[in-house]
């Protein structure tokens, strides 16, 4: 303030305008260089919104053949045969056997089914699991329904222990008025079991130094 | 004490390291880019040489491991788009034309321009370290290409080499960003007074539009890269379905960066090659306002078509036919501009110096590689064509050989004003010669070998694609002797030293930073120009 009062006694009024008007044009561009720091931090914040998001987009539209899951069967079962295939994986670092105990079934639209997978610990540890699955082809998957699954939960399993592995599923009558869906007739179910990771990590070829995390 | 009262006064001009180092002035800071960039467009090629030379006949010529083709494919990749093209372009074009195009006397943060230059030299550092360090299991270096598509870059390349090339795009696109921040606040507050945005030239125009798809676009690639970051090293499971995450997510995240980016790269060649038509066929720009407004909806629907890099990827028919629709949009915006540059030309005084030769080259090879874009928007055709010499022939004619062709019509269109110094108009059409024939061998027959169903990213090929192989590393080498060329004109034009004047080009040349002299003073517009 007080340099600002020496020039207005000394020289001129001309720099006072000239500092007032460097002030305002230095707010204007920080107004806009915030604005625009906004938008990128704005745009990054976005990028982790998007995981959450794509999660739910996949739950909702049977996007990837993302199965559905309901409470109860349908009213109505069509006359309509489709034929369900069963498939399972292992992640390599798991050391279960598993496999479905009916290759395929032949249901109607809208009929309930139980189907049978079995899993066995063939390693020499205790090893928890958890399944992640889908369907193909992927247009089925928002019409897939499961009421009960083993894949809904972790699954411990003690060394050469073996366990049988339910699940119940329809597939909605609401199939055959979708134009994509409409032509399926067969769908294929897929699991694939990941160790939960509390156990060292396998994947990291590091000499397995312990998560940071600790999960 | 006098001395001291002096700096107070007049802005100091540093010599030396210091003047450099420190430096805040917008032409300081657009020679270092544009140095910069020379140095990587020179690693770059020649690391493109390399792979040409590899891929000359069938069978394993240079590299005993194809390991070390791939990372040779990935750092040429990236230090071409991250190091070369957008430092040269955008940074290094952007900061010295686009205060003097406007009108300003400097960029409105000029010490964030410094902090944006110096953290690329770090950056580019840590990629070319990461050739150095072990990456996948028995190799050293990143060879995901510059995709860095998960897994491969998480439990694929468990080495330290994906940590140093992702903190590299960590360090290049703070800089890009900050760099865009500092642009668009440029533009938007200190335009000379009457110089409305309507009435900005086509080059500020690209600039701005490319600043804000850099702002919107490289945050959620450094948000996609730092998810492999933690899922690499602290447990995180974005990307690793074991953990409930989805590979298929990095793939969204990356191309709805990757796509944009694309036009981040060309816009700027869009802005500046406009200037060069006009000036010499001595007419002003044909439609103007469709132009700027052409760049801007490149822009913007360039942010809905990222799907298009993935429709084998498994994506529904309903999706496809979105993003074939969407995508074959761009044409329109982008068939104005070629139509207006030619329309420009029509019935004017042409004159044949070199930048205008470049400009012919740039819509020329632009556009063919336009058109093979347009056959590969389609779903169908991608199915056969993805992953394709094909794909590799499409992007390069865009942005290795449009964009490249953009940015050395503008180097030789600025480099009077740049340097003070006329080229040689010999070398310099000489340059463009042996360059458009060698970068046509290179990258034409590339479209035969991808409908025979060559796939890219493999350092060994059946021999029935020897022939076009062959034929395309020698148009590598020709190309490789056009840049030769390119830096004994450099030189030549240093070494002779013919003075030019404020204006070289003639009434043609109508933008504000051919009133100035050449080279500009190191501050200019101490009386703002007034645009009528």
């Amino acid at each position: 303030m007080g340099k600002i009062a020496k020039d207005m006694t000394g020289t001129s009024r001309k720099k006072t305008t000239n500092a007032m008007e460097t002030m305002s044009r230095q707010r204007r561009h920080f107004a806009v260089a915030i604005a625009m720091g906004g938008l990128a931090v704005g745009m990054v914040g976005l990028s982790y919104a998007a995981v959450p998001l794509y999660q739910l987009f996949c739950q909702v539209t049977g996007y990837g053949g993302t199965t559905q899951r309901a409470e109860q069967a349908p009213d109505a079962i069509l006359d309509r045969k489709m034929i369900v295939r069963f498939d399972a994986n292992v992640s390599r670092d798991m050391g279960w056997a598993f496999k479905p105990v009916q290759r395929s079934l032949e249901m109607k639209i809208g009929e309930s089914m139980l189907a049978h997978y079995e899993a066995k610990n063939v390693s020499g540890t205790k090893v928890t699991g958890t399944a992640t699955f889908n369907v193909t082809p992927v247009a089925a998957g928002q019409y897939f329904n499961k009421l009960e699954c083993f894949c809904f939960t972790e699954q411990t399993l003690e060394p050469g222990a073996r366990v049988d592995m339910p699940v119940t599923f329809f597939v909605d009558p609401e199939i055959v008025n979708d134009p994509e869906a409409r032509n399926i007739q067969e769908i294929t179910l897929s699991y694939t079991f990941f160790p939960v990771k509390e156990e060292p990590e396998v994947a990291s070829t590091e000499n397995s130094a312990p998560r940071p995390d600790g999960t | 004490m006098a001395g001291k009262s002096a700096t107070a006064d007049h802005h100091d001009h540093p010599t030396g390291l210091k003047r450099y180092l420190f430096s805040t002035n917008h032409k300081d800071i657009g020679t270092l880019y544009l140095i910069f960039a020379l140095i990587g467009g020179i690693i770059g090629g020649l690391l493109s040489i390399g792979m040409r030379m590899e891929l000359q006949h069938p069978g394993m010529q240079i590299f005993s491991d194809p390991h070390m083709f791939n990372v040779f494919t990935t750092a040429h990749g990236l230090i071409m788009v991250f190091f070369m093209i957008m430092p040269s372009l955008f940074g290094g074009f952007g900061n010295w034309i686009v205060p003097l195009q406007i009108g300003a006397p400097d960029m409105a943060f000029p010490r964030l321009n410094n902090i944006s230059f110096w953290l690329l030299p770090p950056a580019f550092t840590l990629l070319l370290m990461s050739l150095f360090v072990p990456g996948p299991p028995g190799g050293d270096g990143v060879g995901g290409g510059w995709t860095v598509y998960a897994p491969l870059s998480t439990s694929g390349s468990p080495g330290p080499a994906m940590d140093f090339a992702i903190l590299s795009l960590h360090l290049a696109g703070a800089s890009s960003i900050l760099s865009a921040i500092n642009f668009i606040t440029t533009i938007f507050n200190m335009r000379a007074p009457g110089m409305t945005l309507h009435k900005m030239p086509l080059f500020v125009w690209s600039i701005l539009v490319t600043a804000f798809l850099l702002l919107l676009a490289l945050p959620v690639l450094a948000g996609a890269i730092t998810m492999l970051l933690t899922d690499r090293n602290f447990g995180t499971t974005f990307f690793d379905a074991a953990g409930g995450g989805d590979p298929l997510l990095f793939q969204h995240l990356f191309w709805f960066f990757g796509h944009p980016e694309v036009y981040i790269i060309i816009l700027p060649a869009f802005g500046l090659i406009s200037h060069v038509i006009s000036t010499f066929s001595n007419k002003p720009i044909f439609g103007y306002l469709g132009m700027a407004y052409a760049m801007a909806a490149i822009g913007a629907v360039g942010f809905v078509v990222w799907a298009h890099h993935m429709y084998t990827a498994g994506i529904s028919l309903n999706t496809q036919a979105y993003f074939v629709a969407a995508t074959m949009v761009i044409a329109v915006p982008t068939g104005v501009k070629i139509f207006s540059w030619i329309a420009t030309m029509w019935g004017g005084s042409i004159v044949f110096k070199t930048p205008m030769l470049w400009a012919f080259g740039f819509i020329f090879l632009f556009t063919l590689g336009g058109v093979t874009g347009v056959v590969l928007a389609n779903a169908g055709v991608d199915r056969a064509m993805h992953d394709t010499y094909y794909v590799v022939a499409h992007f390069h004619y865009v942005l290795s050989l449009g964009a490249t062709f953009g940015l050395f019509a503008g180097w030789y269109y600025w480099f009077p004003k740049i340097t003070g110094y006329m080229y040689s108009e010999f070398v310099g059409k000489l340059h463009f010669w042996v360059s458009f024939i060698g970068v046509n061998l290179v990258f034409f027959p590339q479209h035969f070998l991808g409908l025979a169903g060559m796939p890219r990213r493999y350092a060994d090929y059946p021999d029935a694609f020897a022939g076009w192989n062959y034929v395309s590393s020698v148009g590598s080498y020709i190309s490789g002797f056009g840049v030769l060329i390119f830096l004994f004109g450099v030189f030549l034009a240093f070494q002779r030293k013919e003075k030019a004047a404020g204006n070289p080009w003639g009434e043609g040349a109508t933008t504000l930073e051919w009133t100035l002299s050449s080279p500009p003073p190191f501050h200019q517009y101490e009386q703002l120009p007034r645009i009528k």
